[in-house]
């Protein structure tokens, strides 16, 4: 068994908000970040000995450059270039740095810019098989990939877009509750069925937006959160797996099917104990990929799932309740803490507006790096309020 | 099932011309293993030489026992199609300009899932598909879904024109219709459905044989056009170049003899002036409205068909400055193909054996018919093919250049 992550908290929820186009860098947007979390924690830059940095336009820097744009002067330093999978791979590292000791405050940091033309560009540029396989085919980008396992999870699993649909609805109905997002207009099921299509059987409101933007959070002990009076979540466990299931042919599963039991086993709690959920949501089919395989229900069985749950905030499975990605906007390697940044809002009391009602246990998942024909990285993280 | 489509409607010429697009073109050095394959009409994926795994996207090592002894092997392209999807929006503009577009998921039976354009014929998931490789206008490769079954209207797709050079609904130009090369290619062209053919003479006073056969041609229009003379070549372009879509530079003169059997350089002059700088001035003159025209709708500029001779690989000597003039033009053929690229207009190299003329009298069997290398001439268009080395000879000098270049060079020169 692996040890443990007792005594690890996350802290200080932070959201630089979105917008659809900025003309700022991402070095821009991190930073925003990164003062807010000195803001709000009243910890002074000094204090901060541990960094983690996702990004996809920051380049040609890393976390290290970043590091001078700051004045920081960190012990330990990572950069997590995993998309979707940044915010529960960064709560993984920063956690095992705390508990070794090699840091004892570490700020995470996700954002992204947006330029009119960025997201053509990071397209283009994503990966050595997205450029010679996939982006000369149509230049759909990820529009593409995720159709081909929409049409193919639908025609498998009898899903319809109805299906898709109630998701896309009820995380709209979550967005309208919370002031970061981007989308400020109630969605009905039927404007979602009559969107045009984008990549068949993807409709408008199935895609998510590019934006800039920015999130934040910190990692360190329960004794350090204590002495600051900061609310903190606890961290019970959290797995992460890439390339999962690389024979499938086409993508229907991800690596939490391969290791969730060991993440329910080290959280101590079941799928039936958790409050809320936090899923990654670039598409709506992987929300249904992940509640299978997270255990919420069996392989194929999201359909009725969906058909069966209300997803809003006061529903009975609460879903994406800033409206996740699809509501809120996809703000690059930022959308991958979004729900990591809800779920410590979640546990900490400071959703207001769109608090779950005793909200004690909640799950969040990252899924992440379409390299090719399916999403490589996902991770989980199990979190408990105080 | 694709329809057949009568003569496409022609733009109104004084509408504004689209600007020619390309689809991305960028490649890693690994995946050109899938562009070399498919210039010569071949669909080849690594495979690994220790353990026999066949992988696609391309990359540096065999991804199941890490060997880095992998090599691009002929593959039958056989699939079942998991997924397709239509695209109606792109971040491109190529594409952007060609909505929508369709694609598929498919599982090779030789193992990988890859991404591939999907032709209109082929049934939506499940099904049952034969992918292939293609070069695209960029020049690159891609990979295509293609039904099963041929069907006889297969090659009107609309997104499969995007990837061919169908002589079908075109306009074009055979430099010379005096060769019985040259009166081959006109009625192979005319059968494949060319709309209209200009066939060059360069003596327009004489009646060649096989000039009232070729007359008789309904697409036919014999136009004068010698290409050793600059201003006869401008104004053969200046009155038909803003419309051909597919030219073939078929001209050339050859004569046997290397260096020491001769006296002089005229020969090898005259040579060079047809086969080396006849190319020159048809390029100069002919290029430019051509790749003004490479996005003009359905039936524009598309292809330039090089005839060239696989002696330009390596130098026979018993037609030694022959050989020359050739590789001469090969290279320069190169160059207007990087030329043509922007455009999207293929340069089509073809490369053959002897063909079975008089010059090559004194060569033994297997010769190249003219009828036949005509009809490799016109598939490889059909097919969209870059490099062809059509018959037997041509097909084996390319395997003997390609395994041994100096070796090639030492066997020719015995």
């Amino acid at each position: 068994m692996r040890q443990p992550y007792d005594g690890v908290v996350l802290a200080v929820p932070v959201t630089v908000p979105y917008v659809r186009y900025s003309i700022r860098s991402a070095h821009w947007w991190l930073t925003k970040a990164f003062s807010s979390l000195l803001e709000k924690s009243k910890l002074k830059k000094e204090q901060i000995d541990g960094l983690t940095v996702s990004s996809f336009t920051l380049a040609p820097d890393t976390a290290i450059g970043f590091t001078q744009h700051i004045g920081l002067s960190p012990r330990w330093l990572d950069h997590v270039p995993l998309g979707g999978a940044s915010g529960v791979v960064a709560l993984r590292r920063a956690a095992r740095a705390l508990q070794a000791g090699d840091a004892e405050v570490v700020a995470c940091l996700a954002g992204d810019t947006n330029h009119v033309d960025s997201f053509r560009l990071t397209l283009a540029n994503f990966s050595q098989f997205a450029r010679d396989a996939v982006y000369p085919y149509g230049a759909g980008g990820p529009n593409a990939s995720f159709a081909f396992l929409t049409a193919h999870y639908m025609q498998r699993y009898g899903a319809k877009r109805e299906d898709f649909g109630k998701l896309c609805v009820a995380q709209r109905a979550n967005a309208l509750r919370y002031a970061h997002a981007l989308f400020r207009k109630e969605l009905t099921l039927e404007e979602y069925l009559l969107a045009r299509p984008i990549a068949e059987p993807l409709h408008l409101f199935d895609c998510v937006m590019p934006c800039a933007g920015a999130e934040a959070f910190l990692v360190l002990s329960e004794e350090k959160a204590k002495g600051l009076k900061l609310p903190f979540a606890r961290l019970l466990g959290t797995i992460e797996r890439h390339n999962a299931f690389s024979a499938d042919p086409v993508q229907l599963r991800a690596g939490w099917a391969l290791d969730r039991d060991e993440l329910y086993a080290q959280a101590g709690h079941s799928p039936r104990d958790i409050d809320f959920v936090q899923a990654y949501d670039d598409y709506p089919v992987i929300t249904l990929m992940q509640l299978e395989d997270l255990g919420f229900c069996g392989k194929g069985e999201g359909p009725a799932f969906v058909r069966e749950h209300d997803f809003t905030c006061d529903g009975d499975f609460p879903l994406n309740t800033s409206g996740g990605q699809l509501s809120a906007g996809q703000a690059g390697a930022a959308g991958g803490f979004l729900g990591m940044v809800e779920a410590i809002r979640q546990l900490t009391g400071e959703a207001s507006g769109r608090q779950v009602a005793d909200a004690k246990i909640g799950l969040v998942s990252g899924f992440g790096m379409i390299n090719y024909d399916r999403g490589l990285g996902s991770g989980a993280a199990i979190l408990e309020s105080s | 099932m694709s329809e057949p489509t009568s003569r496409l409607k022609r733009k109104n010429p004084l509408l504004r011309t689209r600007l020619p697009t390309l689809p991305p073109a960028a490649r890693s050095r690994v995946a050109l293993g899938l562009t070399a394959a498919a210039a010569l009409g071949r669909f080849e994926l690594q495979q690994c030489r220790d353990c026999g795994t066949v992988q696609y996207p391309p990359r540096e090592a065999c991804q199941s026992c890490l060997s880095t002894k992998i090599f691009w092997k002929p593959q039958s392209g056989e699939a079942e199609l998991l997924a397709s999807t239509v695209l109606h929006h792109s971040n491109d503009l190529f594409f952007r300009e060609r909505l929508p577009w369709r694609l598929g998921l498919a599982r090779l039976a030789c193992g990988p899932t890859v991404v591939t354009h999907l032709h209109a014929d082929v049934q939506n998931a499940p099904a049952r598909l034969r992918v292939t490789a293609r070069l695209d206008r960029a020049g690159q490769a891609v990979l295509v879904g293609l039904p099963d079954k041929e069907n006889v209207n297969m090659a009107e797709d609309r997104q499969l024109r995007e990837f061919t050079c169908d002589p079908k609904h075109r306009k074009v130009l055979v430099t010379d219709g005096k060769s019985s090369l040259g009166q081959a290619l006109v009625k192979a062209l005319a059968a494949a459905g060319a709309e209209l053919i200009w066939v060059g003479h360069a003596e327009p006073w004489k009646r060649f044989p096989g000039f009232d056969e070729l007359q008789k041609l309904p697409q036919v229009t014999l136009v004068p056009l010698d290409v050793t003379d600059s201003k006869n070549v401008r104004a053969a372009a200046a009155e038909i170049g803003a419309k051909v879509d597919i030219l073939v530079s078929n001209a050339e003169i050859h004569r046997t003899h290397g260096i020491a059997d001769r006296q002089g350089v005229e020969t090898a002059r005259a040579e060079m002036d047809v086969n080396y700088f006849g190319l020159l001035r048809l390029a100069q003159e002919f290029g430019p409205a051509m790749r003004a025209r490479g996005a003009d709708g359905l039936a524009s500029a598309v292809a330039w068909v090089n005839l060239l001779s696989v002696y330009a690989l390596a130098n026979f000597p018993p037609h030694g400055t022959f050989s020359a003039s050739k590789a001469a033009a090969q290279s320069l053929a190169q160059c207007l193909r990087a030329e043509m690229r922007p455009a999207g207009v293929r340069v089509v190299n073809v490369f053959p054996g002897p063909i079975d003329d008089e010059w090559n009298q004194l060569l033994p069997p297997p010769k190249l018919a003219p009828a036949a290398l005509a009809g490799a001439i016109v598939s490889a268009l059909r097919q969209g093919v870059e490099d062809l080395y059509p018959g037997d000879v041509a097909q084996e000098w390319l395997e003997r250049w390609r395994d041994n270049p100096k070796a090639l060079e030492k066997e020719l020169s015995t």
